[in-house]
């Protein structure tokens, strides 16, 4: 033992230090020291509140949702019918519209992730690279600034540029979705690829280069394999905030819907829940099988 | 690094560009909030803060302002709750499901947001009106914190696995219970991490509107649903556009927030 750690010495400073002694015995005393004798007491502690919230009621509600897509609404008295049916899924696969708005919102979702990785990545590369560290600092925050002003206010700045008498005034429609979703989306691809480059070591691309490789060859064998998580961590949310979007579709959409449309129609206009959670779980299972694929990569430690 | 000086030139072009096309739009919209041209002709004839006065005066934006504030102090508070005891469930111990308990954080902001809106809409109704509980500021409150636990999750997580447990297990051997080392040991160290998971929470809450559009009962407008609502009206559009402005300028907030904590940060370590 080292001497110079005196035994006695430690304890009294542990006994004079204020506020942290309790009297011992006491309740509180009591209770602490059962809880940290009892790990696994304190852990179903911990998870007790969020595991409710999350574990019972947002996955009951979800699986609640899933259980109505297979019910029908009465189409004289508008009532649910509770009995088991495929009608709604098989209106789904065999109507002509739906497909091709699933099908629609798919390509809307893909092409706003391609958009936004090509645009992002030079940004990030060039922001995490060959900025200097002061103007790192900036550039994040230019990055980070317009994130936080509103989606709707974002949304609505396109409509008004592009709006007849705007100052682009290419007009509404389905190529107006893309551009104003890559543009809502575009820093939350930028970010994670950013601190995916920051992490990837500078003397891997020196190394690269020392062995003769010039910039392409570079980014195709060190940069891109090893920053790809973080590229699947962005696409995470340009895919899924696309797929799911109705809103940007009513401010700038004209009148190509997306599977958000129909959604929100069938609850509103058409009053039909089972058939709006039945067109509902066709995002949720492009989402999972997208979640699926994208984990395997190490993307949702990047998030 | 082996770059040619037109590849570096081109990187430079692309990060100026990008930052033009993402700014270029909102300064439009800063712009549009002082023409004098009630439907932002271009270039704008002339300049005035009328509708700067018309927006200070409208009661509706004002309500609308109180119930967004409202919202999201309610769903930030739960957030940081939940999330921070989940964090610690997850970094501090190794339980089956574990994996399990990240994903299912995330899933509410994964899937989209329509989705998390019919559900929590069907269940409500479902559950909670036979009890005479009606849509209302209290299930945005609940719908608005499902989506925001991850924030503050994430941050506490980041900042517990940075830290390690060695100084709480000191302050154990210095005689501190469970509870006095929390107070007095991790919560301190924990505080700048939950300021940044709140304040990524409360910007969620304060902008959403899909979520908001389900779980929002007749009376209840937050700020995101009355632009929506008077994005359509033409005689609204002077006011909404006064309002995508003073947005726009109050982004700048949290980002200076931020930046404090993060300057403090680096002092402290």
């Amino acid at each position: 033992m080292d001497p110079r750690l005196d035994g006695d010495q430690g304890l009294m400073t542990a006994t004079a230090a204020p506020g942290v002694h309790a009297p011992p015995g006491g309740p509180r005393r009591r209770l602490a020291a059962f809880l940290h004798r009892h790990a696994r007491v304190r852990l179903s502690l911990l998870l007790s509140a969020p595991m409710a919230w999350l574990g019972a009621a947002y996955l009951g509600s979800l699986a609640a949702l899933f259980v109505t897509a297979f019910w029908s609404v009465d189409t004289f008295t508008g009532n649910l019918v509770k009995e088991f049916t495929w009608a709604n899924f098989r209106d789904i696969v065999t109507g002509e519209v739906y497909r091709t708005i699933a099908l629609r919102s798919l390509g809307v979702a893909v092409l706003v992730t391609l958009i936004d990785l090509v645009i992002a990545f030079p940004m990030a590369f060039a922001m995490a690279k060959l900025a200097s560290p002061r103007a790192q600092r900036w550039l994040v925050i230019a990055v980070l600034t317009p994130l936080w002003a509103s989606y709707l206010v974002k949304a609505y700045a396109w409509r008004v540029l592009l709006s007849a008498g705007g100052v682009l005034g290419w007009g509404y429609g389905l190529g107006a979705t893309v551009l104003t979703l890559s543009y809502l989306w575009l820093p939350y691809m930028i970010l994670p690829i950013y601190a995916g480059l920051e992490r990837l070591p500078n003397s891997l691309l020196d190394a690269a280069g020392d062995l003769g490789a010039r910039g392409w060859r570079t980014f195709r064998t060190v940069v891109w394999p090893l920053t790809f998580p973080a590229v699947a961590a962005g696409s995470i949310f340009t895919f899924s905030l696309s797929l799911g979007d109705y809103i940007a579709v009513k401010i700038v959409g004209g009148s190509s819907q997306l599977i958000g449309n129909v959604v929100y129609d069938n609850i509103g206009a058409a009053n039909n829940l089972p058939f709006a959670a039945a067109v509902a779980t066709v995002p949720v299972v492009i989402m999972l099988f997208y979640l699926a694929a994208v984990r395997r990569t190490g993307a949702l430690e990047n998030l | 690094m082996n770059l040619s000086r037109t590849a570096r030139a081109l990187l430079w072009a692309a990060l100026a560009g990008g930052l033009g096309v993402v700014y270029v739009p909102l300064l439009i919209v800063l712009l549009n909030s002082v023409n004098a041209d009630r439907t932002f002709g271009w270039p704008p004839p002339g300049f005035t803060m009328r509708w700067w006065a018309a927006a200070w005066e409208s009661g509706g934006v004002r309500d609308a302002l109180v119930t967004s504030l409202q919202a999201a102090v309610g769903a930030t508070a739960i957030a940081l709750l939940l999330g921070t005891m989940a964090a610690f469930a997850v970094q501090r111990y190794s339980f089956f499901g574990r994996e399990s308990v990240s994903l299912l954080i995330v899933l509410p902001i994964a899937l989209p947001g329509i989705v998390t809106g019919i559900a929590l809409n069907n269940a409500f109704r479902t559950v909670l009106e036979p009890f005479g509980v009606s849509l209302g500021l209290f299930t945005v409150i609940v719908g608005h914190a499902t989506f925001c636990v991850v924030t503050v999750f994430n941050n506490v997580l980041a900042r517990l696995r940075r830290l390690g447990a060695s100084i709480e297990e000191a302050s154990a051997d210095l005689g501190a219970d469970t509870f006095t080392t929390f107070r007095l040991v991790t919560f301190p160290m924990m505080r700048s991490a939950l300021l940044a998971g709140g304040l990524l929470a409360f910007a969620l809450s304060f902008d959403e509107i899909i979520v908001t559009t389900f779980t929002a009962g007749a009376g209840v407008r937050t700020l995101p649903i009355w632009i929506f609502e008077n994005l359509f009206r033409p005689n609204q559009a002077p006011v909404v556009n006064v309002v995508a402005a003073a947005l726009i300028i109050l982004s700048v907030v949290p980002i200076y927030v931020a930046q404090r904590i993060s300057g403090v940060e680096a002092t402290t370590h």
